[in-house]
């Protein structure tokens, strides 16, 4: 077996043993939660409903049967591509996830690579002038940013741009009476502007800070000293050396923070009402909607733990110094 | 004619001694010396004697808290700031210590093809980085080379490549034999030696006295971060150095060649 193949299978292994630790905690914490599916479920009708309808009702839906009967219920259904139902949107889950990730993977793949390409371009620009006013303006900016809750920020661009100035919508992914699918590109475009403002600037200063301390380190280092001594301007030694040296840590933060820009955007979807699978999050926690909410958790794992695992093999495979065919270059990352 | 001319060059490092109170901390202390072209000076010393710092005072490449006093010349033109920024690379060249002056993540290829662009050579092909290469002993094969696979002599080669695509009327060498066996130590000081046999003048910042001997014109002692004395090559040779300054001589004769009779 090549040192890939093992390596592969490792990963699996323990994303496997990942989601199978989530499915058990999640469904666990659901079931400890305040929250009663039924009454959930019957909202204001609960008033219509006696206590024999609502015993018919859970058992309906195995609610009266031994927690690890229902987890394991649960679980063969998962395994065999059956999500349940959803009560929420009455619908099936995941036809619920389908439409809602194709609404959050605009905002959250825009929002990821704005932050990556304006981060790493504001961390190079201030490494480069170091201690200059560009410098002190983008490292304000950003420790400011990085230390602002995103529903604040989300709070203060609707208040400013929506509210006070009109140039752009209070809510939704679409003009309020129209579906998203009827909305034209340009309305779409218009009614995300706001929400990826208020999820990319937090990503943007977490990459600007962590490129700028890499990049420091990089001028310092002795090949930018001996670049220097070649007649290189600050330019040519901030670019062919720094930027080249410092994009790939940058990229394997970039991938390492999904799951930070998972949590940003169902802070920022709520706010803006956008129908994505942020706001499909808050909805199926408050409304008790377990097996929606079971599956969000699992995905999230899932989006989280790939996005991990391809920082990882990026930092081998993109450095020439790690040769990809000795055990050395995985011990590096570990399996 | 003067190529290089240092004059009392002091270099000093601030440093803050608690909130307050700044100390300067000599690392290099009056040094003068000449170079002339054709010439191959050797700058000796001990590790910690400060050899290092001449080479990045001369460049301009000292930390922003180094203090500089005393005064650089080349070719009678006082080296401000502005001036040697002009200089670098085209008209002096360094050939740093260690691998680690490499970019690791571009090929020798890439580096020398770049240092043609920031020395200005207009043109520069392939054909041109494998001559560079060539004249110091690899081959074509090592354009495509990352720096980790390259051994101390190799990165040291490259290096020497690399100072010699900007043609500099200086070479300024900083410990170019670090790590190296004998064997190699002694090719690149026979390859330094060939630029000041093209009318190049060189310094040699080394501290293995016998190979400075044996290649350059004169050797100059430091102790501590001092000139001790500028000495001409052949007086080591002499008479188990008769004629030298007493420090040279205990040097001299400390050598394992020599008996240890220190």
């Amino acid at each position: 077996m090549t040192i890939w193949t093992r390596f592969v299978a490792i990963r699996f292994l323990r994303l496997a043993l990942l989601l199978a630790g989530v499915a058990v905690v999640a469904f666990a914490l659901a079931k400890l939660s305040p929250v009663d599916p039924v009454t959930a479920y019957l909202g204001p009708n609960i008033a219509k409903v006696g206590p024999e309808q609502r015993a018919l009702i859970a058992a309906r839906w195995g609610l009266d049967q031994p927690v690890t009967v229902q987890f394991l219920h649960w679980l063969s259904n998962l395994v065999s591509g059956d999500f349940g139902w959803s009560a929420t949107y009455n619908a099936p889950v995941t036809a619920v996830i389908g439409s809602r990730v194709a609404a959050s993977a605009a905002l959250m793949g825009l929002a990821w690579l704005l932050s990556g390409v304006i981060g790493f371009s504001l961390g190079v620009i201030a490494a480069t002038f170091q201690g200059g006013w560009c410098d002190r303006i983008i490292r304000v900016y950003a420790y400011v940013l990085a230390s602002t809750p995103t529903f604040w920020i989300a709070i203060l661009l609707l208040m400013g741009f929506s509210v006070a100035l009109g140039w752009t919508p209070v809510c939704c992914a679409a003009p309020i009476g129209l579906l998203p699918g009827e909305a034209t590109l340009l309305q779409r475009l218009h009614h995300l502007i706001l929400p990826l403002v208020a999820l990319s600037i937090l990503g943007i200063s977490q990459i600007a800070l962590h490129t700028r301390a890499k990049m420091i380190d990089i001028l310092e280092s002795d090949f930018a000293t001996y670049a220097r001594a070649q007649g290189a301007s600050r330019l040519d030694v901030a670019l062919r050396h720094g930027a080249r040296n410092a994009a790939l840590p940058a990229i394997t933060v970039l991938f390492a923070s999904l799951g930070e820009l998972f949590g940003g955007s169902i802070l920022a979807e709520q706010v803006f009402a956008y129908p994505g699978l942020g706001s499909a999050t808050i909805e199926a926690g408050v409304r008790g909607d377990v097996p929606l909410l079971l599956a969000i958790a699992m995905g999230t794992t899932l989006f989280v733990s790939v996005g991990n695992t391809i920082a990882d093999i990026l930092y081998v495979v993109a450095d020439p110094r790690i040769d990809l065919a000795s055990d050395a270059a995985l011990r590096e990352i570990g399996p | 004619m003067t190529l290089l001319s240092v004059d009392r060059l002091t270099v000093a490092f601030r440093r803050y001694s608690g909130l307050i109170d700044r100390v300067d901390i000599d690392c290099l202390a009056d040094l003068t010396l000449d170079v002339a072209r054709g010439e191959m000076v050797a700058l000796f010393g001990a590790s910690g004697a400060g050899k290092s710092l001449f080479a990045h005072a001369v460049l301009g490449l000292l930390p922003p808290n180094a203090v500089v006093n005393g005064s650089i010349r080349f070719e009678g033109e006082r080296l401000d700031a502005s001036r040697i920024a002009h200089l670098r690379g085209r008209r002096i060249a360094l050939v740093p210590q260690s691998l680690s002056h490499l970019d690791p993540l571009a090929t020798v290829g890439r580096q020398i093809g770049w240092a043609a662009k920031r020395v200005g050579r207009k043109g520069f092909t392939r054909e041109d980085a494998v001559a560079a290469l060539n004249r110091f002993g690899l081959d074509e094969l090592f354009l495509e080379s990352y720096p980790h696979t390259l051994s101390g002599g190799m990165a040291r080669r490259v290096m020497l490549a690399i100072a010699s695509v900007g043609d500099p009327d200086l070479v300024i060498a900083d410990e170019p034999t670090n790590g190296l066996d004998p064997v190699n130590a002694e090719k690149v000081f026979g390859f330094l030696r060939g630029f000041a046999d093209d009318g190049k003048g060189v310094v040699v910042i080394s501290h293995d006295l016998a190979a400075a001997v044996a290649s350059a014109d004169r050797v100059a002692v430091l102790r501590d971060g001092a000139l001790v004395a500028t000495e001409q090559a052949a007086t080591f040779m002499r008479n188990g150095g008769e004629g030298l300054t007493p420090y040279a001589r205990a040097l001299w004769r400390a050598l394992p060649q020599h008996e240890f009779r220190a």
